[in-house]
């Protein structure tokens, strides 16, 4: 977040409680600073600790060696200076735009065809497991990648056209040799950061509970978990966050990001993310070791585990409460499931045992061949995306000033999302590509009351 | 008195008392008006808020072209008196620039779309990325004359891809005339001899000048950006000027305007100041996790911040060269009983944050540094408590004193 700090006299909360998006953890923030607001009754320590962890989310990361020690490390490749650099105002990436811009918010991560139990994928071996655009004085920047879309006609069953755009992504500039021949890429926004803490005290067995990978129920519907490894207990667990759904806690996810995203190390992961053939990055002087203190990591991940979900606006209007029932009827709720349940979070009851409306079951769907990135992921295969929460969705205009979702924020506006949906999520579209006019706008209408 | 002419006399006082005392009634009776304060209206206090910015960023402006006498004579003739003619120069700007801290965090000239405030006071700074530092002795643009160093190109830079390399400003300027600070009981120490050029410059003849001559020029070159800066933000609060910052803020809806000016101090208070200024550099225990870390100055720049925001609150703001401006201030707009609050709480904060024992960087390593430091941050919170209690008063609900990034 930018830092979304004791907001006194927040907003006043929707009087239903269907409005309470995050349970207890819920604010009604609706302006710039929606995303970044901690979650209510945060003891005065934590308090701090939601700051201090604030200011490391937001303030540069400085090249190694510098006086202030604390926040030096950057590097040798990184993509962002700092967080908040992708993660704006706790907020959603997007594509460059134009094409032609500096990709900020977004990145490509990449790898070789392979299973690997640990880290998810094979590295592709010259460049690692992501494209890294930028580096410190003295270190070559990776690449720099260029997109061109494809426009893409279609029609809604009552005729009105609509488009489509399709990327493709071609790295140039490489500085280190050429990419593997079967390199997988694989194109990521950075998603927001609201209701992570809730997410993830989200019990196990009620995301199995969710998980069909046979259909037995015959809906259509095979949702199931992505089984990622936990480097802290050191086993197999359920993932939860990322894109597919490749990261369990926000505490490794955050550890990771640092890393991979900053080239911050970290205890977790003490080792620069240099490959064998990067021989300046090697080389470089590091911000110490680690480079990022446990305590100070310690209050990134507090904050970013506290980040209020801002309650939903509109919820009494004729067309919201319409599209709700569209969204019911045409089977979006099959995974995007609006209600779930947290269970207890030690030393944070605003989190726990909350009954939250997320929009998300937090597992794997095959998408299609349209949205696949054709790059496995632990479990999850080239086709296969985590359903993304939609809580907050109808606020990445306000905050973000854009409205570009899916992946690689091809779609355009939310229909457009819409529209991408097929694999299991066909029927669904289908359903909403036969809507009338009044009733697709209703649904979207209700997507943007979330 | 007969009894009903009694009775109609009662009344007749009654109607006078409520004439008199009522709601509007002291407009009938002068002695009573003293007792009862005639209200500013908020037009008045925005008036005087607008004068008071443009005293400040006047003030701000002069001593940086002061500053800028001094770095030229440094790079012209450095010796250990330039050099520390400069620092002093260095330390006495930012006194004034201090206090407009209290403009900030509403978008106004200062940090709106295109403001300065990047350019001017970011941190932390890329430090290797400007000139040598300790373990690299070659590192920065200083030490790499195939990078030109001019205004626009630094600019450049410092904007490239949405993201900062921090190289320009007020802690640029710093590090160069400062270093880093390796000591634990002292500031940096950097020798003036950075700056002497052998009357033969360069390492090969013209073409390539020296580590010290483009240090020399790295200095002149921001500080001039420095002035540019500054004087751009004097420009946009300028009276008499129909079409800058300073007429659309007076000719606005005074409610906004009130806003504004509120957000500026309640998110100084509490998030910049209190927090990430004082709070996280308690938290992080880092000896250089201050703001002026190379000077040791940072004392300087929370008594300042704290200073501008009193400022603002009382209307009255006293210039460099000693003349007082004074005229309404909030105070004038809320009642007798909430202005009084918040003056007790006002005092207290600067009695706090004098309390602060220079140097910051050893302060913040002690027990009893720390604790001074704490009870500034609980009176700085306190304060931005009162802020949006005022805000609501004044019929602005929802002030967030959280920092916008």
């Amino acid at each position: 977040m930018t830092a979304g700090l004791f907001v006194l006299g927040a907003g006043a909360l929707p009087a239903t409680r269907k409005g309470l998006s995050g349970g207890e953890a819920t604010v009604g923030a609706t302006s710039r600073q929606a995303f970044g607001q901690p979650i209510p009754c945060l003891s005065s320590p934590q308090q701090t600790q939601f700051f201090v962890g604030n200011s490391f989310f937001n303030r540069n990361w400085v090249v190694a060696p510098s006086s202030t020690q604390a926040r030096d490390g950057l590097g040798p490749l990184f993509n962002a200076r700092s967080c908040s650099t992708c993660h704006r105002l706790d907020g959603r990436g997007r594509p460059p735009d134009p094409p032609g811009e500096p990709m900020v918010s977004m990145l490509l991560r990449l790898s070789i065809p392979g299973h690997d139990p640990r880290t998810g994928v094979v590295p592709e071996p010259r460049y690692g497991d992501q494209l890294n655009g930028l580096a410190i004085p003295g270190v070559e920047p990776e690449g720099r990648v260029t997109i061109t879309y494809e426009e893409i006609a279609g029609q809604f069953a009552g005729g009105e056209p609509y488009h489509l755009r399709r990327p493709t992504y071609t790295i140039g500039d490489l500085r280190y040799g050429p990419l593997h021949p079967e390199v997988g890429l694989s194109p990521r926004t950075a998603p927001f950061m609201i209701g992570l803490g809730l997410l993830e005290a989200i019990p196990e067995r009620a995301l199995l509970a969710l998980a069909d990978p046979e259909d037995r129920d015959g809906d259509g519907i095979s949702g199931r978990p992505n089984r990622v490894w936990d480097w802290t207990q050191q086993r197999q667990v359920v993932g939860r966050f990322g894109w597919k759904a490749n990261q369990p806690t926000v505490a490794q996810q955050t550890t990771g990001a640092f890393l991979g995203d900053i080239g911050i190390t970290s205890a977790l992961f003490p080792r620069e993310n240099c490959t064998a053939v990067q021989a300046s990055c090697t080389a470089a002087p590091t911000g110490g070791q680690p480079e990022i203190s446990p305590e100070l990591l310690a209050q990134v991940i507090f904050y970013s585990r506290t980040l209020a979900v801002p309650a939903r606006r509109d919820v009494d209007h004729v067309a919201v409460q319409r599209g709700e029932e569209l969204f019911a009827q045409t089977q979006c709720g099959k995974c995007h499931i609006p209600t779930l349940r947290t269970g207890p979070v030690d030393g944070l009851p605003t989190l726990s045992h909350q009954t939250i409306h997320p929009y998300t079951d937090l597992l794997l769907h095959d998408m299609g061949a349209g949205l696949s990135d054709g790059r496995s992921d632990f479990d999850a295969t080239g086709r296969e995306w985590r359903t993304p929460p939609l809580w907050g969705i109808g606020l990445v205009v306000k905050v973000n000033g854009h409205t570009n979702f899916l992946h690689d924020g091809r779609a355009r506006n939310l229909a457009e999302a819409v529209l991408w949906h097929g694999g299991e999520a066909e029927t669904a579209r289908e359903h909403f590509r036969h809507l009338p006019r009044p009733d697709r706008d209703a649904l979207i209408r209700f997507l943007e009351s979330l | 008195m007969r009894p009903k002419r009694f009775k109609a006399t009662l009344w007749w006082v009654l109607w006078c008392a409520i004439i008199t005392f009522g709601p509007g009634g002291y407009a009938l009776v002068p002695a009573v008006r003293a007792a009862v304060p005639q209200p500013a209206p908020p037009a008045a206090v925005l008036h005087q808020y607008a004068t008071i910015v443009h005293a400040s960023y006047e003030d701000a402006y002069a001593s940086a072209m002061a500053l800028q006498v001094a770095l030229k004579a440094l790079v012209e003739t450095p010796s250990p008196d330039t050099l520390e003619a400069a620092k002093s120069a260095w330390k006495r700007a930012r006194i004034p620039y201090g206090q407009t801290e209290a403009y900030r965090f509403y978008a106004g000239p200062i940090d709106g779309d295109d403001g300065p405030e990047g350019m001017l006071n970011a941190w932390p700074i890329d430090e290797s990325y400007i000139d040598y530092v300790e373990g690299n002795a070659t590192a920065g643009i200083i030490n790499h004359p195939e990078v030109p160093i001019t205004a626009s190109q630094l600019r450049a830079l410092s904007e490239a891809g949405g993201e900062e390399n921090i190289s320009t400003g007020f802690h640029a300027i710093e590090f160069l005339l400062w270093g880093q600070d390796q000591s634990d009981d002292g500031p940096g120490a950097r020798p003036y001899t950075d700056y002497v050029t052998s009357p033969n410059a360069g390492r090969d003849g013209d073409r390539h000048p020296s580590p010290q001559q483009r240090r020399g020029q790295y200095l002149l070159t921001v500080a001039e950006m420095l002035t540019q800066d500054l004087k751009r933000l004097v420009e946009a609060w300028a009276p008499d000027n129909p079409q800058n910052y300073r007429a659309a803020f007076l000719s606005a809806n005074p409610t906004e305007a009130l806003r504004k000016l509120l957000s500026g101090i309640g998110v100084l208070s509490r998030g910049e100041l209190a927090g990430e200024r004082m709070a996280v550099a308690l938290s992080t225990r880092d000896q250089e996790d201050e703001h002026s870390c190379f000077s040791d100055n940072t004392h300087v720049d929370i008594r300042q911040n704290a200073q501008g925001i009193r400022n603002v609150y009382d209307g009255r703001y006293v210039r460099t060269h000693g003349t007082i401006i004074d005229g309404p201030g909030i105070g004038d707009l809320i009642s007798t009983e909430l202005n009084a609050t918040m003056t007790r709480q006002l005092d207290d904060t600067m009695e706090k944050v004098n309390a602060i024992s220079p140097p910051f960087d050893r302060e913040m390593l002690s027990e009893e540094g720390r604790k001074r430091i704490q009870d500034a941050i609980a009176a700085l919170r306190a304060q931005a408590d009162l802020v949006v209690t005022i805000a609501q008063a004044l019929g602005i609900a929802n002030l967030q004193v959280e920092i916008p990034e």
